[in-house]
């Protein structure tokens, strides 16, 4: 494996090349081109996606010195590049949070992939990824059939409806033989069929790749109405030429659960990204933001919030991470409602369900921290 | 025997009237004569000219080209959004250029993939030039490749190591497309002469390969390649995902031209073949001194066709994820504020595609102007 240093790159790639042009059925010829991080503790043969039982994922991400995150190849206010290539969004923040969780605070830890909707789940099943933190639904079928967990709810979407105001429309049911823009490859594909069904509104759907060029095709006037999550209308609305002119009507036909997912095999990981998103949780509860988190760490009296913060006891250790991990999320990337208002507030979005238990309608809830 | 004389014939007419009597003579003679003409070229005339001036308009009299920013130092593009419609927006090329060209790459590391884009540039230039085409080239080509995969990846030298998934833009078009017809182009011979072998079990594979290969899209032998290949691989083993799109656009190319060099080697004279046999030549030197230098020459156009389409046709790497040109200018305008300003980006890098396909189709017109001259009696 030393061949593989980095001074055989070159070569090394060539040789991948050819590997590769000779095809599947080589395997075993390939096998030597693997990738240097292979965990060597990982059972060779794998034939179902759900397999790596007993891998430590922690551990292998720690030897790795990575975090391989699987994000959207862009949706704005969740993941997109900007224009220095770097990644940001709320999606990408809870890649960087579990990162943080597990190197402390070296930020260059997490390295994303862009993967669309269709390849999404092979990259999370086939171990060219960590996680995944993609605005992905939660599903039962995604939950069991797929070999995939879903850790943590980060955010609560529903599907809506966007139509121009001058259609005079102001309830979904009224689209009956209405042109709609949706995307394919998704759960929002289904949902408008199962709704049009259960609702017997007739409804022409146009199915278009691209969430961009569903916009366009909506403003254009090709499609009456456009539907995706509410949070993506939302963000298509504000950076219309006039968002007045624009309506998301009240009707909201599905329940979106989205949230980052972790592949079956380690439920140590699994335990761990689910925490992250509770520390960020509980850190805005508890009031600790990322301007006075070092300062309660030393200072708070709340029991709870010294055990969430490490002054007390080992909830970290018990997560396979130093006990400071909620510190140290905390400290750059600040709470849940810190890193909500960073990435969504600016797209226009309410908190909404995704508001705090303490808040009426808020269904964002962290167990406690013991 | 009859004796033929030679009786030449009466002096013709300069065979062009192009300039008879100067541009205004020829404009009359070719563009107003007739009532009808006359008016089908003042209605044509006077579209060029309006809509000549409306793009002259919105591109440049009316455009933006710059941006200030608001005070959470992210662009403010109101101005741009007041005058959409009627001016462009050059602003978002301004503020997105090094992204669109070069993608996800480490920000300070730029000058890496500039410096590979020019050294494929200097690469095609050179292997254009006829006075190169000598054994040596296809060192010069491995020595480049090699200097660019080192510069792509760093890890040496002092070069920081970039993974192959921060690369994007117009570098990751050009390796795709400059590594795939490089590959797919050897491959290609190959099958076309094995389809035409008298080995029953060669031509059975070539045909099946070309046959295979032909009977799917691209999109799909790059969904396979990116969705279905990984779950056959034992975990944790990752081929990586652009060598995987890499291989299934070699494999594609190499069908395709290997059918355009089968026409070629079809419409070669039998009697080419025979004479070679019959001075004795092997089958490699029949074919590497008689047959394909005569095959390649006449396949040109339709080669150049398959270069063009591949060329273009690498842009279907953003069904797996890979930011090549296009995709990456897609990418670039999902940012909030600089939602909305499509038709610019668009128009940018449809340049771009077409410097480089309108290059590839002008030096295949005078490659074969040039080596086609024996023909031209």
């Amino acid at each position: 494996m030393n061949t593989m240093s980095s001074s055989g790159k070159r070569g090394f790639s060539v040789r991948r090349l050819v590997l590769g042009a000779m095809g599947a059925g080589l395997l075993a010829l390939t096998a030597p081109a693997a990738r240097a991080q292979a965990p060597a503790a990982a059972p060779a043969p794998a034939p179902a996606p759900a397999a790596g039982g007993g891998s430590n994922m922690i551990e292998t991400i720690r030897n790795r010195g990575t975090l391989i995150c699987g994000v959207s190849t862009g949706l704005a206010g969740f993941s997109a590049p900007d224009s220095q290539g770097r990644w940001s969004g709320f999606d990408v923040d809870y890649c960087r949070a579990v990162a943080i969780a597990i190197f402390g605070t070296d930020q260059n830890r997490v390295r994303f992939v862009a993967t669309t909707p269709q390849a999404r789940f092979t990259a999370l099943q086939s171990g060219e990824l960590d996680m995944l933190a993609r605005n992905t639904t939660w599903t039962l079928s995604r939950d069991t059939s797929l070999g995939l967990d879903f850790p943590a709810t980060s955010f609560y979407d529903g599907q809506g409806f966007m139509v121009k105001r001058s259609l005079g429309v102001t309830s979904a049911r009224q689209l009956d033989g209405a042109t709609i823009c949706v995307q394919p490859g998704t759960t929002t594909e289904q949902n408008l069929s199962d709704w049009a069904r259960s609702n017997r509104v007739t409804i022409r759907p146009v199915v278009i790749e691209r969430q961009e060029d569903n916009v366009a095709a909506y403003i254009a006037g090709r499609c009456d109405a456009y539907t995706t999550d509410a949070s993506g209308l939302a963000g298509v609305r504000s950076t219309q030429q006039n968002p007045n002119d624009h309506i998301i009507l009240p009707e909201i036909i599905s329940k979106e659960p989205l949230g980052p997912l972790v592949r079956h095999g380690d439920q140590r990981f699994a335990d761990l990204v689910r925490w992250v998103h509770f520390g960020l949780l509980a850190a805005e509860e508890f009031g600790i933001t990322a301007a006075n988190v070092e300062q309660a760490a030393t200072a708070d009296q709340r029991p709870e919030v010294g055990r969430m913060l490490g002054r007390g006891g080992d909830l970290g250790q018990m997560l396979g991470v130093d006990n400071r991990w909620l510190v140290n999320v905390v400290k750059i990337l600040g709470n849940y409602g810190e890193v909500f208002s960073r990435n969504l507030t600016p797209l226009g979005l309410q908190r909404g369900p995704n508001a705090l238990w303490t808040t009426p309608g808020g269904l964002q809830y962290a167990p406690p921290f013991r | 025997m009859s004796v033929t004389t030679h009786t030449p014939s009466p002096a013709l007419p300069p065979p062009s009237r192009l300039m008879a009597g100067g541009p205004l003579g020829w404009v009359k003679a070719n563009l107003l004569n007739g009532v009808f003409n006359s008016m089908i070229t003042l209605l044509l005339a006077y579209l060029l000219v309006r809509y000549t001036i409306s793009f002259v308009d919105w591109a440049f009299l009316n455009a933006i080209w710059q941006v200030p920013n608001d005070r959470f130092g992210r662009a403010d593009t109101s101005s741009c959004r007041d005058i959409k419609g009627i001016g462009a927006c050059w602003a978002v090329i301004t503020e997105k250029h090094r992204f669109i060209l070069f993608g996800t790459y480490p920000y300070e590391e730029h000058w890496r993939p500039a410096i590979v884009c020019v050294l494929f540039i200097a690469l095609y230039i050179v292997s254009a030039m006829r006075r190169f085409w000598r054994k040596e080239l296809v060192l010069v080509w491995a020595v480049t490749l090699t200097a660019i995969g080192l510069l792509m990846w760093g890890g040496v030298f002092g070069l920081s190591y970039v993974p192959q998934e921060r690369w994007g833009g117009l570098p990751i078009t050009l390796i795709l497309a400059t590594f795939g017809l490089a590959f797919a182009f050897p491959l290609a011979i190959m099958v076309a002469l094995g389809r035409r072998s008298r080995l029953p079990a060669i031509k059975a594979l070539c045909v099946v390969y070309v046959e295979l290969i032909r009977g799917v899209p691209l999109i799909s032998l790059l969904f396979m390649a990116s969705v279905m290949f990984p779950l056959f691989l034992p975990e944790g083993l990752n081929i990586d995902k652009l060598l995987r799109a890499q291989v299934a656009i070699i494999l594609f190319a190499g069908a395709y031209l290997a059918e355009v060099v089968r026409a070629g080697l079809q419409s070669l004279p039998k009697g080419q073949y025979e004479a070679a046999e019959a001075l004795g030549l092997s089958y490699w030197q029949k074919t590497g001194f008689i047959i394909l230098p005569q095959a390649l020459r006449l396949v040109i156009p339709p080669l150049v066709n398959t270069f063009i389409g591949f060329f273009k046709d690498t842009s279907l790497v953003l069904i797996i994820g890979i930011f090549d040109l296009l995709t990456a200018a897609k990418t670039a305008i999902i940012e909030p504020q600089w939602q909305g300003f499509a038709v610019e980006v668009y128009v940018t890098v449809g340049l771009i595609y077409f410097i480089f396909c309108f290059a590839m189709s002008k030096y295949s017109a005078g490659l074969e102007a040039e080596l086609n001259k024996h023909r031209k009696r």
